[in-house]
């Protein structure tokens, strides 16, 4: 059972029942919209970019428990940051829920609550797709991206 | 447990000797017992269906219809065999009415594609109901893309039932097809096909009638039914992945054109022109899944040694029993609450999505299906993205769904 607390950490049930940044941004300058076909999550992401800072982001959609604590936590962690430093958090957070590097949750920040979704393969999407939705908004991707 | 809610046993059915017939059902998942409830996704297979598969290959394996040795002789009888097996399992009136597909998916092409693309023109038009899996929505839609058909759908209440008014008000003129689902997958409602074939002949209209969860339930008897196809796969059956059956009625399977082209589909073949080797032949191009044709005889054998009717009266008992049992509990909502249901149970539980309750459940040991089950529109029609299916089969007991309902409780405390 101490993989399951794993997974559903405090923070995480927090966050998933009262999303942060769950809106609408009238001021988006890119927004995309992402799909998990398998168990029907949805996802878009809205971003307002000046230069090359995310000035603000904000998503909706519909999900478990971690594609939404996912998709608020990541919000949070964007906010502010250049778009490489963005992308740069995308690749570690990546690696640290698929386990590709060893399980390891260095520079993610608060995000490390997510390192035990390595455990339970089938739930690596739901923790992604706000992120796969995320650059699809950054590379303005016309069409909505599936994380199959 | 009180003496209320004690489940009947059917009159010599022993459910604990069944189990011992399934080697796959003392597993251990994640250290305890499995219990297994994803049978509408495919049910685990007897022994004996192993045996038979593992059998052929150690001693009978050899091409079918063709050498005149003796290891191919084997081979086509245990082939033909089973075939007469299916004939027997559906009531069908003739072993050549039994066409051997990958599944009931590959069963509902073949139609779409053969009878449909010869009956289906433009303007014409394709009547499905909205509780239709996609593999019964999508090839004709894939029809009638190619054809500028229309695809009807009759609606569902709210109880998950078929509108049966409105889909006798669906079938017109235009109508050159209907194809129904004699089992909801999603909602396990039984939809009145015998009722609903006769009103569509009496337009006129074939029926195609999709079985794949209604064959491990109940007995069938295509004569009865009247339809004029019926298709189902062998592995929500108790037998192997990728084989399956599509019963046609003889004299529309004759004028149908050929499903694929190839070997063993003809009876003479130059470059001026090729002759079609009769029914059923003429659907079964190339080396089929002989293997997998054997397995399912074999499942078939499996069940009628048990009786489908005890089988579905056991799997009655279960269903009234979880029904009562998790319908009861707090936060549960049950999608799809029809009078006449088999073996499925689809629920909600408030605020908690169906993903992060197959988790946890997983965690327990038990198997459930989470997700839309391959029908969107009917989760669209209930407003949900998902729900949590529990499906049984002829080997669940009690005391599984006992565990289920204790799995919902642990799933409240955790994510509650």
């Amino acid at each position: 059972m101490a993989e399951l607390r794993d997974l559903y950490q405090e923070v995480i049930l927090e966050h998933s029942k009262a999303p942060r940044n769950y809106r609408t941004l009238a001021a988006a300058t890119t927004k995309a919209e992402g799909f998990n076909p398998l168990c029907g999550d949805r996802c878009t992401v809205y971003l307002c970019l000046k230069d090359d800072v995310i000035e603000d982001i904000a998503f909706q959609g519909s999900g478990c428990a971690i594609s939404r604590a996912s998709a608020s936590m990541m919000t949070q962690s964007l906010k502010g940051k250049t778009t490489r430093e963005a992308e740069e958090l995308y690749e570690r957070f990546h690696g640290m829920v698929t386990g590709e590097n060893g399980g390891h949750s260095s520079d993610v920040g608060k995000l490390a609550v997510f390192a035990g979704v390595s455990e339970f393969p089938a739930r690596v999407k739901c923790a992604t797709l706000a992120w796969h939705t995320f650059k699809a908004a950054l590379h303005g991707e016309q069409k909505p991206v599936t994380t199959e | 447990m009180t003496a209320q809610t004690a489940v009947a046993v059917p009159a010599g059915y022993d459910v604990e000797k069944v189990r011992a017939d399934f080697s796959v059902l003392r597993e251990q998942v994640h250290g305890r017992p499995l219990v297994y409830l994803d049978n509408a996704a495919t049910s685990q297979k007897p022994d004996a269906v192993i045996d038979a598969i593992t059998n052929y290959y150690r001693h009978d394996n050899a091409n079918i219809h063709r050498g005149v040795h003796l290891l191919s002789q084997r081979a086509t009888e245990e082939y033909e065999a089973a075939r007469e097996r299916v004939q027997a399992f559906l009531h069908a009136r003739k072993a050549r009415e039994i066409i051997f597909v990958r599944g009931a998916t590959e069963g509902i092409n073949l139609v779409a594609q053969t009878f449909g693309r010869t009956n289906v023109h433009a303007g014409d038009e394709v009547l499905i109901t909205a509780l239709e899996h996609h593999s019964n929505i999508v090839p004709w839609q894939i029809l009638c893309e190619e054809k500028g058909a229309t695809l009807r759908v009759a609606p569902i209440n709210q109880k998950g039932e078929l509108e049966l008014d409105a889909f006798e008000g669906l079938l017109g003129p235009r109508t050159k097809i209907a194809a129904i689902s004699h089992v909801s997958n999603a909602l396990g409602t039984i939809n009145p096909v015998k009722q609903m074939i006769e009103i569509a002949h009496a337009s006129g209209v074939p029926v195609l009638v999709d079985g794949a969860q209604a064959v491990p339930h109940m007995p069938v008897d295509v004569q009865d039914l009247d339809c004029d196809f019926y298709v189902f796969s062998g592995h929500k059956v108790y037998g192997p992945t990728g084989i399956g059956a599509l019963y046609g009625k003889a004299e529309l399977l004759e004028v149908m054109p050929p499903y694929q082209g190839g070997g063993d589909m003809i009876s003479s073949v130059t470059f001026e022109k090729t002759i079609y080797n009769k029914v059923p032949y003429k659907f079964e191009a190339g080396t089929p899944d002989i293997a997998g044709v054997i397995g399912l005889g074999a499942a078939l054998n499996y069940i009628g040694r048990l009786g489908i009717e005890k089988i579905g009266a056991h799997e009655h008992e279960l269903l009234q029993y979880a029904t009562e049992r998790i319908g009861k509990m707090d936060g549960v909502r049950l999608v799809g609450t029809a009078r006449q249901k088999a073996g499925v149970l689809s629920f909600v539980l408030e605020g908690i999505h169906p993903h992060d309750i197959g988790t946890i459940l997983d965690q327990e040991g038990i198997a459930v299906r989470t997700g839309h089950h391959c029908a969107q529109p009917v989760m669209d029609f209930f407003a949900v993205p998902a729900t949590v299916r529990a499906s049984f089969a002829l080997y669940n007991t009690k005391q599984e769904i006992e565990a289920l309902a204790q799995g919902i409780e642990k799933v409240k405390e955790i994510l509650g």
